[in-house]
């Protein structure tokens, strides 16, 4: 093979390369703010009267946790089955899970599912709520046993 | 800004404005998998094309194995990337390619090499080798994403991780299966196997360095006394995490591996500065490298000659006596005589370095394929360090974005330690260079941090649940606040 063969496999190779990390980069490009979610796209969260399915709890399986437990402060012994979930916890009449607990705000934190998982979600709390000593700022998975800690209250699901 | 976006993506959209919050609120990570797809094909062409042209260039004709070859490669990416769809569809789309063109284009270098230590006489098969251990090392890959569901796990094991760490780094140093090669105590021997332990002990390190520091940052950046202008934590805070890196470093000084007691020392400097957001922890280390550094020149033979070869590298070459400097030296013509667009695969010269094939993979791809392929392999690895840095940035959880950043920080440190060393940047200390270089335990070792990395960006990068549902003010009552 000629010279210029050799010069134009080794050039187009190095074409090639080029080729990769640019790319590579023009995907970091597109990518680096997400995609702007559609409004049309969030159809579920719009209609006020599937929004009550939003967080229902999964098909029960052995294993998984059946309900809430309060295991300190002025409430301690009350549990609520998780079939009602999402689970509203607060000061407030409409709390599934009605605390007497001067810290704890009228609408405090909330407990839902996400696929089979739990989670817990502080509503914007005055005092927060907090999963061992860390105030949680979005919705956090708990798992059976995980302390929840709402003012003086502690919850935890059960199986 | 977290409680913001909370209720941002959350209330969805409900009467939502969305330019009351971040700019960041009205956006969801893309899944990209297709984007994946499409750089993993151009690496796939990287990989078997380089393979290609190796043979054009050496034997005049495309080698006859090169469908058996690139299949096996394209086999064990696409294995990669199914696998990704399936377990991690959330994560990073670049990242795999990355490091999928990194290890094709090593070894079509590494093959090249071969072939020049066959025209030489020398037998070798460190390509057929090195394709056995990508095998291997997609495997773990393929294993830790499948068996690490949630990388938070990780962090229950912080002390057995640390201590199967510093264990690790013990095993060469013990009687019948450690080995001795040129100086270093590094090796093991298993049958006919060799292995580096310290490669796996890097990413073990990072993640117990992770899973401490994620319960003792607050103590370690609050709790503590003023001496000079620097707060110093306590000593049950910072004692065992400083046992531990103590421990890891005496070892390594023992068995004689600079680059590796510099890797770990800036992977714990950078961890500690992340954790505890305190910038007087950089100027402490960097204070200790250079009274460190300065010890070690002045009592340690071979620091010393290590320093006068980067220095004076003309006035060791072809010296009767050691030290020697034609490594360095050959490297150095070797790139100079690539220049801009390399001499071509078989045009070059390249075993006139020794272990090209290892830590000098960097002079022979200058040699060959020239700057332009040396800038763009530097890119690649910058831009695997910037996906790790950004995965740290969207993580949700301090375990996570301490793992992140550490694997980062050992992943720019490595290349730089090593490519700075080849092009006499900085005083060369053996390193290998990640994904390039022939050597099992490294590639190995950096597989599994790439398979971390993508768990982790998986779980950043996942929408997060819509919750709340409703929201609307209702406090009636007032709550009463804690006082602090």
């Amino acid at each position: 093979m000629s010279e210029l063969t050799f010069f134009l496999i080794r050039v187009a190779y190095l074409a090639v390369l080029w080729i990769f990390v640019l790319s590579a980069i023009s995907v970091i490009r597109s990518d680096m703010f997400g995609a702007r979610v559609p409004e049309g796209a969030r159809p579920r969260a719009a209609k006020p009267g599937r929004a009550g399915r939003q967080g229902a709890a999964p098909k029960p399986r052995r294993g998984s946790p059946t309900h809430v437990a309060v295991t300190q402060g002025s409430n301690a012994g009350i549990t609520v089955p998780l079939e009602r979930a999402p689970i509203l916890i607060g000061r407030g009449n409409d709390a599934a899970i009605r605390l007497d607990d001067d810290y704890v705000s009228t609408r405090h934190a909330r407990i839902a599912a996400s696929g089979d998982q739990w989670f817990v979600e502080d509503l914007g709390s005055t005092n927060g709520t907090y999963i061992g000593s860390v105030r949680i700022t979005q919705p956090t998975t708990i798992s059976l046993g995980t302390q929840v800690r709402i003012g003086k209250t502690i919850l935890e699901l059960r199986k | 800004m977290a409680a913001g976006r909370t209720t941002g993506l959350a209330t969805g959209g409900r009467a939502n404005t969305p330019a009351s919050g971040s700019p960041l609120l009205g956006f969801v990570h893309r899944r990209r998998r297709g984007a994946e797809l499409f750089l993993l094909v151009l690496s796939l062409v990287i990989g078997v094309g380089g393979y290609a042209a190796v043979g054009l260039g050496v034997d005049g004709t495309v080698p006859a194995d090169i469908i058996g070859y690139g299949g096996w490669l394209t086999a064990l990416i696409v294995a990669a990337h199914i696998v990704i769809r399936l377990v991690a569809p959330y994560a990073d789309p670049v990242l795999l390619p990355l490091v999928a063109t990194l290890n094709g284009l090593g070894l079509a270098v590494i093959h090249r090499l071969d072939l020049a230590y066959a025209a030489r006489g020398r037998d070798t098969d460190f390509a057929p080798t090195q394709l056995v251990w990508m095998t291997l090392g997609v495997l773990l890959f393929v294993a830790t994403l499948v068996i690490v569901r949630d990388h938070r796990v990780l962090a229950r094991f912080t002390y057995t991780l640390g201590l199967s760490a510093i264990t690790l780094l013990l095993l060469p140093m013990m009687p019948l299966i450690g080995v001795n090669r040129n100086g270093a105590r590094i090796w093991i021997n298993i049958g006919s196997l060799s292995f580096q332990p310290g490669e796996v002990a890097k990413v073990l390190l990072v993640l117990a360095f992770a899973g401490y520091l994620v319960l003792h940052r607050d103590a370690l950046a609050l709790a503590g006394r003023r001496v000079l202008v620097v707060d110093l934590p306590r000593g049950r805070d910072l004692g065992p995490i400083l046992a531990m890196w103590l421990m890891s470093l005496v070892v390594l000084v023992f068995q004689r591996d600079l680059g590796s007691s510099l890797l770990f020392f800036g992977l714990f400097l950078v961890m500690l500065y992340v954790a505890t957001e305190r910038p007087g922890w950089i100027v402490v280390g960097a204070t200790l490298f250079f009274a460190g550094a300065i010890a070690a020149w002045q009592t340690l033979g071979h620091v010393q000659s290590r320093v006068d070869i980067w220095l004076h590298p003309m006035r060791y070459y072809r010296n009767d006596v050691p030290p020697f400097s034609d490594q360095i030296v050959e490297a150095q013509f070797g790139m100079g005589w690539g220049g801009l667009l390399g001499r071509g695969f078989g045009e070059g010269d390249p075993t006139r370095v020794t272990y090209a094939e290892s830590d000098f993979i960097m002079a022979a791809i200058g040699e060959e394929l020239g700057l332009t392929a040396v800038l763009a392999v530097l890119l690649c690895y910058g831009l695997i360090v910037e996906r790790a840095l950004r995965v740290a940035l969207i993580s949700r959880d301090n375990f996570g974005k301490l793992v992140a950043v550490g694997l980062a920080s050992v992943f720019a440190l490595q290349v730089f330690v090593v490519i700075g060393g080849v092009t006499r940047l900085i005083p060369l200390t053996g390193l290998t260079t990640p994904f390039l270089s022939y050597g099992g335990s490294s590639l190995v070792a950096n597989w599994v941090i790439i398979a971390i990395l993508l768990r982790i960006s998986d779980q950043a990068r996942r929408p997060l649940p819509a919750l709340s549902t409703d929201t609307e003010d209702a406090d009636g009552e007032t709550t009463q606040v804690i006082k602090l």
